[in-house]
């Protein structure tokens, strides 16, 4: 016996396949900024470096970390989403995936907006892992402010 | 006596021959008490197999929390009328009650929220006297740079950060007693840590991730010789095995409510009377003053001096009701049907390939919980497979982050049982984690 249907929604072989793959996993020199963000709760982190191609395009993130398949997958979906997009697109996308995670399942997602990111839709309906799913595209958000000099030396927890 | 230096082998086997136990007709019928058991999660039948985090409440704790606010409700230890009175006593009668059921006197048990106030309160008492509060007769507790103040690594945060604080705020050193591979406390690294500087050492009965019973007799035997105090965490011995705080010999523990079918809110602080006596307050206010001057206050002696602002009656009465019952029950036999619920449950995971229990192996004395590593799947993700069939467990670092830190990881899945726990439901979580390597793909 395998998990029930909404168990096959919320683990899509596409997630699987991220969380094994981890595009973008290994940190590499030359960023522009950097930040670590934990979970308190389960102890899962990332450390994400965002490195710019000019000043407006993030030309590719790298990252390391510990976690649930779901947290993995997400940067490694992230990693290939960002590879080389303006600025503004690349906060278009956060704030859009942000949306998606709160829809508490209501919404599917822009697939031409959010690509393979949108397989993550289910995690909405857990809201004990919406924060899993959330932890590299915040610690994106911090390394983008931080590349902006717009955040101070402590960078904020995961929200 | 053991010497210092001897390390002491495991704790005995105990086989079934010998011990008393529920019996699975027993269990059934108990099971009635929790009509919780009987809800679905996800379409599946409950398994609750998270007990190590909080325990289901009987009908009768329930019912006893509802009749005290029905019809007695009424402030105590403040007051004159009838029903201040009844509700003081009922108070009293509650505080007698669970003292009882771990062996101590009535006077020796402090109410607190939960067992990490209960902590704290100690750790700030401490603190108060070394700042020079409670003049000569609290002179006993003050501690500075030079002292040091002994932990263990398998400890929850809760009986470890505050004594961390209470280092940080004294000058204080804080020393760690390492594990062993299985587990077990190094007692001879113990041995060696504990000295002539030591003045406290604080330590778990069972450990909430690897489920082992701690050797707290040879630990108080150390801390004699030398004159430190013990504090015992009892939040995941009380629970389960029958538990007599005098004839363990410790200063001070501390109880949870919520996980011994009590109600949240509510813990108790076990301090011996000469130490609870002399220790300072930690909350100060209201009902813990004799006389009250514009620039000073002469305080209650224990427990009411540690029991400052309004408490936390109907809780505590259902709390008393809740060893009551686990009494009713028996405790030995409690113990013996959780011993082999646990030995049930490391048997079967440990048979399965790819699974790495934490904590001593079979036939050694643990409580009815396993902690355990799914290799290739992250902890988050079996306990989320386990959820989809109904069966809660906890993951993560279970408030352990140093022991994970230990033995080389972040987090586990961790299945704990209780009293209302059946084989089948043992069984059915096994079934369920030989299934989840498949399902990540990790085999």
């Amino acid at each position: 016996m395998t998990g029930s249907a909404a168990l096959q929604g919320l683990y899509q072989q596409v997630i699987l396949d991220h969380a094994k793959e981890k595009h973008g996993f290994g940190l590499r020199d030359g960023a522009a900024a950097s930040s670590h963000q934990l979970n308190p709760t389960c102890g899962d982190e990332v450390t994400l470096r965002v490195h710019l191609g000019d000043a407006d395009t993030v030309a590719s993130i790298s990252w390391e970390g510990q976690g649930c398949s779901i947290s993995t997958a997400s940067a490694s979906i992230l990693s290939d989403l960002v590879d080389d997009l303006p600025r503004p697109d690349v906060r278009l996308r956060i704030e859009a995936f942000r949306e998606l995670m709160q829809s508490k399942g209501t919404i599917d997602g822009d697939e031409e907006l959010l690509e393979d990111a949108v397989a993550l839709s289910g995690v909405s309906r857990y809201v004990t892992r919406i924060k899993c799913a959330m932890l590299p595209w915040v610690a994106l958000e911090h390394a983008l402010l931080e590349a902006d000099g717009a955040l101070g030396a402590e960078a904020g927890a995961a929200r | 006596m053991p010497t210092p230096t001897t390390v002491m082998p495991p704790v005995p086997v105990r086989t079934d021959a010998t011990v008393t136990t529920l019996t699975s007709a027993d269990v059934e019928r108990l099971r009635a008490d929790f009509p919780i058991l009987e809800r679905t999660v996800n379409g599946s039948p409950l398994v609750y197999l998270d007990s190590g985090a909080t325990s289901q409440k009987p009908l009768a704790v329930l019912d006893a929390e509802r009749a005290f606010a029905l019809h007695e409700t009424a402030a105590v230890h403040r007051g004159a009328h009838t029903m201040a009175g009844e509700a003081t006593e009922t108070f009293e009668a509650a505080r007698a009650q669970v003292a009882g059921f771990v062996g101590v006197d009535a006077d020796e048990l402090v109410w607190t929220s939960n067992a990490t106030e209960g902590l704290n309160l100690i750790a700030y008492g401490i603190s108060n006297a070394s700042l020079g509060r409670g003049g000569d007769s609290s002179a006993r507790f003050r501690i500075g740079a030079g002292d040091e103040i002994v932990v263990t690594e398998m400890e929850h945060h809760s009986n470890l950060v505050p004594w961390q604080e209470l280092a940080f705020r004294t000058g204080a050193t804080l020393r760690v007693i390492g594990l062993q591979d299985d587990g077990h406390l190094k007692l001879d690294e113990a041995a060696e840590i504990i000295g002539a500087r030591t003045r406290l050492i604080a330590v778990t009965h069972v450990s909430n991730v690897l489920g082992l019973v701690n050797p707290v007799e040879d630990l108080v035997a150390m801390a004699r010789r030398v004159g430190a105090l013990v504090v015992l965490d009892a939040c995941q011995s009380a629970p389960h095995m029958a538990l007599d705080l005098r004839a363990l010999d410790v200063d001070f523990a501390v109880l949870s409510g919520h996980k011994m079918l009590g109600p949240t809110g509510i813990g108790a602080l076990y301090g011996r009377r000469e130490l609870l006596d002399a220790l300072p307050p930690f909350l100060t206010g209201g009902s813990m003053i004799t006389t009250v001057q514009l620039d000073h206050s002469e305080f209650l002696p224990a427990p009411a001096r540690f029991e400052a602002g309004t408490q936390r009656v109907s809780q505590a009465v259902a709390l008393a009701e809740a060893t009551r019952y686990l009494s009713a029950v028996g405790m030995d036999r409690i113990a013996g049907w959780e011993f082999a619920l646990g030995q049930r449950l490391l048997e079967g995971i440990a048979a399965l390939p790819g699974i790495r229990v934490l904590g001593p192996g079979l036939g050694e004395e643990r409580v009815g919980l396993a902690s355990f590593v799914v290799e290739g799947v992250h902890a988050h993700d079996v306990g989320q497979f386990l959820d989809d069939r109904g069966i809660e467990v906890r993951v993560g670092h279970h408030c352990a982050q140093p022991l994970h830190r230990r033995f080389g990881i972040t987090a586990t899945t961790r299945a704990s049982a209780y009293l209302y726990t059946t084989e089948d439901e043992v069984d059915a979580a096994i079934a369920a984690i030989g299934d989840v390597r498949a399902f990540f793909g990790a085999v």
